[in-house]
Parts: structure tokens; sequence; C-alpha cells
């Protein structure tokens, strides 16, 4: 990958608050079109690295490039090349939601026209409404929308979804993916598992102010060589030793009747089973193949140390 | 869009949302003229001697009042507004745009004065209509320039005092314990003349006192010339500085609340 393809790089980052190091040396590399997301606990230093990015913070230690540029000293074009959308911002309350694009799009040096974004973020039908008519997830959308405006290259989106509703959230990844699709570079944080594993090409998993592990959605801390779970219940009068796997990769959960195979050779164990099942003529009605669920990953990665 | 355009397209904004605020609608045009019609029906429109002359009462309250819908507009308002736009995370947001700090902060002080203006000429037109106030044509020049330096001067404090309130709901009672206070001893709702000299003495170390000689120097019959009082607007072009440069030193973009 040639060294341009990187929209944001960070080496070394710190940050101290008062002598606490909230960031304890940070590398990241965000490569240009893709959704990197930005993983980790309330508190684990998610926020203060965004703000970092943004030029928001003075950092205490490392180097950071975001296009190009130390967001320390940014100056009115690249602020113009970067879209924000903060953790908590309130929309301007006495401003329709068209009237407060036209004035953010007047900050801009070259805007997208103020119907399209209305029409991308789906406010449509909201677009004569003051801020302060909005629901909490419409206020979001126009949060997006704002970030939108100056049409950015980069798109930072701190927890974007927090306090949404299922639904309200499935509508606002439509429209996070959209985004990828218009070749814009994002920047996503949350805390939640299902809307890293929904949208991210890359996530970083942040802990107590250090990267804990990367990699995408399928291969996060070597999800990928973690054996799988085959779960069912035993039929009646069949004993875990008639089973045609080794003894030691099964385990009973307690009184339910129901084993648990771990195994690496998912197809052949499956293949084994089920021929013997057939010859037994047994039924398992409640078979499951579990792979490790990102969250799993996650817990695992961010548990606190003992 | 130039930077002078973009004053300008701030502006615009800046004095709808202004008008369709209820809260400063409230403060900036229809409580001055409460004050304006409610103190003049209270005291009557008699004649009374002030500062060693005998005029009208509404001679008295059209600039005392005019004092009041100035700072009410340029500093009571603007501290609100300020804190409010921190603490939500709008200023935060701004910053994250290409636009100036100093585009911000010019339409800012612009919507001051225009608003300044507007009550101040409300305020006039109700005394002259209602009242018979005489509108002295000589002194008008000092009167205008009064209006200018010192919405500027206040304009400058809110923000230097906004930058001390860290959240919304104590901005409202923080501004107004120090205003109401102020009003009181500087000429606003009583003539100084009926004060002791004590409290004389305190209200002259602070902008409100002066901005009212200013106005009343320009109502008052008795003024010969162009009334420029020269002494008080040095005192509040000094309170002005003073506010920049403690607004300079300690102005946020980020909510204060939050850290």
């Amino acid at each position: 990958m040639p060294a341009s393809d990187a929209v944001i790089e960070v080496s070394g980052l710190r940050m101290s608050y008062d002598g606490l190091e909230a960031v304890r040396g940070v590398d990241l590399r965000v490569r240009h079109g893709e959704i990197f997301t930005f993983l980790g606990p309330n508190g684990a230093g998610k926020t203060t690295t965004v703000e970092i990015l943004e030029g928001h913070r003075k950092r205490t230690a490392g180097e950071v490039r975001v296009l190009g540029v130390d967001p320390a000293h940014a100056d009115r074009r690249w602020r113009a090349r970067v879209g924000v959308v903060l953790q908590s911002s309130r929309v301007e309350q006495d401003l329709t939601v068209r009237e407060c694009l036209e004035l953010y799009a007047g900050y801009y040096p070259s805007p997208r026209p103020v119907e399209e974004v209305i029409k991308l973020v789906g406010l449509k039908n909201k677009s004569e409404s003051r801020g302060k008519q909005l629901s909490g997830g419409q206020q979001r959308r126009m949060d997006v929308a704002l970030a939108l405006i100056g049409d950015p290259e980069v798109v930072f989106l701190d927890e974007p979804t927090t306090g949404f509703d299922p639904s309200a959230r499935r509508a606002a990844w439509e429209m996070i993916d959209g985004l990828r699709e218009l070749g814009k570079t994002i920047f996503l944080t949350t805390h939640y598992m299902d809307e890293a594993e929904a949208l991210a090409d890359w996530i970083a998993v942040l802990n107590a102010g250090v990267i804990v592990a990367e990699g995408t959605p399928s291969t996060l801390g070597g999800r990928d060589r973690d054996p799988y779970e085959i779960s069912f219940t035993l039929p009646e009068g069949v004993t875990i030793d008639e089973l045609p796997v080794p003894r030691a990769s099964v385990r009973e959960l307690d009184r339910s009747r129901r084993v648990v195979i771990e195994t690496r050779q998912v197809m052949a164990t499956l293949h084994s089973l089920s021929g013997w099942a057939i010859d037994r003529t047994f039924e398992v009605p409640d078979l499951q193949v579990h792979r490790p669920t990102l969250e799993d990953i996650y817990l695992t990665l961010t548990e606190p140390p003992k | 869009m130039n930077d002078v355009a973009l004053v300008a397209h701030q502006l615009r904004y800046d004095l709808l949302v202004n008008w369709r605020n209820p809260q400063s609608r409230f403060f900036t045009i229809v409580l001055p003229v409460i004050f304006l019609v409610l103190l003049t029906s209270l005291f009557g429109n008699h004649y009374t001697r002030v500062d060693g002359s005998l005029i009208k009462n509404s001679t008295f309250y059209v600039p005392g009042i005019s004092t009041l819908g100035v700072v009410a507009v340029s500093f009571v308002n603007l501290v609100i507004t300020i804190v409010a736009l921190r603490e939500s995370g709008v200023l935060k947001r701004r910053r994250s745009t290409p636009v100036p700090a100093w585009v911000l902060i010019a339409s800012r002080a612009l919507t001051a004065v225009i608003l300044s203006i507007v009550v101040v000429f409300v305020l006039i037109a109700i005394g002259r209509v209602l009242y018979g106030v005489h509108i002295p044509s000589g002194t008008l020049p000092a009167f205008v320039l009064g209006v200018f330096v010192g919405a500027a001067c206040f304009c400058c404090l809110s923000f230097a005092v906004a930058s001390f309130i860290r959240n919304e709901d104590s901005a409202q009672p923080i501004i107004q314990a120090i205003v109401l206070p102020l009003y009181f001893i500087s000429g606003v709702f009583v003539p100084k003349a009926q004060l002791s000299s004590t409290l004389r003495d305190i209200a002259s170390v602070f902008p409100i006192s002066h901005l009212d000689n200013i106005f009343f120097k320009a109502f008052n019959p008795a003024t010969r010339g162009v009334g420029i009082a020269g002494h008080d607007l040095l005192i509040l072009a000094i309170w002005g500085l003073g506010g920049l440069l403690v607004a300079l030193w300690r102005f946020s973009w980020s909510p204060l609340a939050a850290d």
C-alpha cells in the first residue's frame, strides 16, 4: 500500500491530564475510503484521541497527520476538508433545518447543495422544522448533515447512534454506509459491537489508552482462528461417550443434557455428526453452530486487568 | 464568499435567531418598553429637579431606560447567548468549520449594535409620541456615539463575563444579579441626585453609570453644545478594552461544564 493512501496517520500519540495519562502511545493508520471503527469502553480515551485528530485538543506527545496536516496547526483550508460530528452538540434551536444548513454552507468554499444533503440524511419532510422541534434521532441526522455540508474528504463520527432506538440505528447505518459509497473516509467511534460489525472495514480496539487489537471484523483478536462451537441437546438414552467426536472436545452444560463441541473443522465435524444421527434416526432439532461473536472477542480484549 | 460577505451572511442568521427566540425578544425589546411606560405612569410625567435643572420625568426616563436597553441587548442577552452556544456545543461545532473566529465575533458585536439602535429608537419614539419628550437635534450625534461605544464596550465585557459562567442555567441569575443593583445606583431608575454620595461613588466605578451619563447629557435640556461626554466615553472604552483582554485570555470554544 503506498503511503499516500493513508488519510490519517498517528504514531506514539500520548495525552495526559494533570499527570494522568489518558492516551498512552497510540498508533493508527486510516486508509482512503474506508470506515475505520474505533472501539472501546467509556473512558478508554476514544474521545480524547478523536478530539486531537479533529484539532480540538493539543496532544502531549506523538505524531499526528490528518490529510497530511498536523491538526494542532489546522488552518481554514484543512477545516474545509474535514467534517465533524461531535459526541454531544445541540442543533441550533431557532433555525429551520434548511436555514441552518444554508448558514453552514456559507462557511465552506465549495459546499454540497443544501437540498441534496437534506435528502441524504433523510430529513426531507423536516426541512422547514426548527431545530428544537426535531426528535433526538432527527437532531443527530442534522449533526451529520452539518458535517457533510462542506463536502469533506474525512468525516469523524463520535458515537453517532448513542441513544437511538433500533430502527433509527439501522437507518443511521444505511446513511453511514452511503457515505462510504460517496468515497468519504469515515472515522467512527462507538461502543456498540453490532455497529462495528455492520459498518467497519477495519477495527481498532482501545482499552485504557492503548490499542489492544486491530483487524477486520472477521479477524479481530484472532476471531478467525478461534474454534467454532456446535451445540445441541442429546437425544434420550444417548451418552456423551457415544458421540463420534473426541471426548475432550465435548462438554455438557449443567443438567440440561445440552452438549457443546469445540472444533476447528466445522464441516468435517458436522458431517460425522449428521451421519451418526441419521444412522440412528435421531433428530437434533436445536442444533446450533456458533462462531465467537465480536462481542465475545471485545469483552476478552477489554477485560479489566485482574 | 469573502470574509466581509461572510460577516453579513452570519449577521443575517444571528439577527433571525435573536428575533425568533422569545426570551431574547422579551429581554431586549419588551422589557425596556415596559419599564419606560410603567415608571412614567407610576411617578407621573411631572417636572422634577435632576442635576439642578427642572425636567419632565419622561425626559429623565428615556435616556435612563435607553441605558437599560443597551445593557440588556449587548450584555445581559449576549452573555446568556454566548454561554448557551458554548455549553450546547454549537461553538465547538463552528470551530470545526472553516469560519474564522473573528467573523463570528464581529457578527455578534454587530447584532448587539443593531439591536441597541432598534431598542433605543423604539424608546425615543414612545417617549416622543406618548410623553412629548423633546428629541435634542444638537446632541443627537453624541447620543448615537454613546450607543456605539456602549454597545461595543458591553459586547467585550460579555465575552469576558461569559468565560466565568460554567453552565447555562446559572447565566441568567448571575447576570441579573450583576446588572439589577447597578441599574438602581446608576441613574437608570432613580436620579443620581437622590442617591447618597457613597452609592454614587460605587456606581461611578462601573460602566452602566457612565453610559447613563452620556445619554442623560444628550437629553438634558440644560446641555449646551454637542454634549459629548468625553470622560464617560473614555471610562467605557477602558472597561471595553479590559473586557476584551480578559475575553482573549479566557475564551473557550468547548463546553466548560464537560471538563
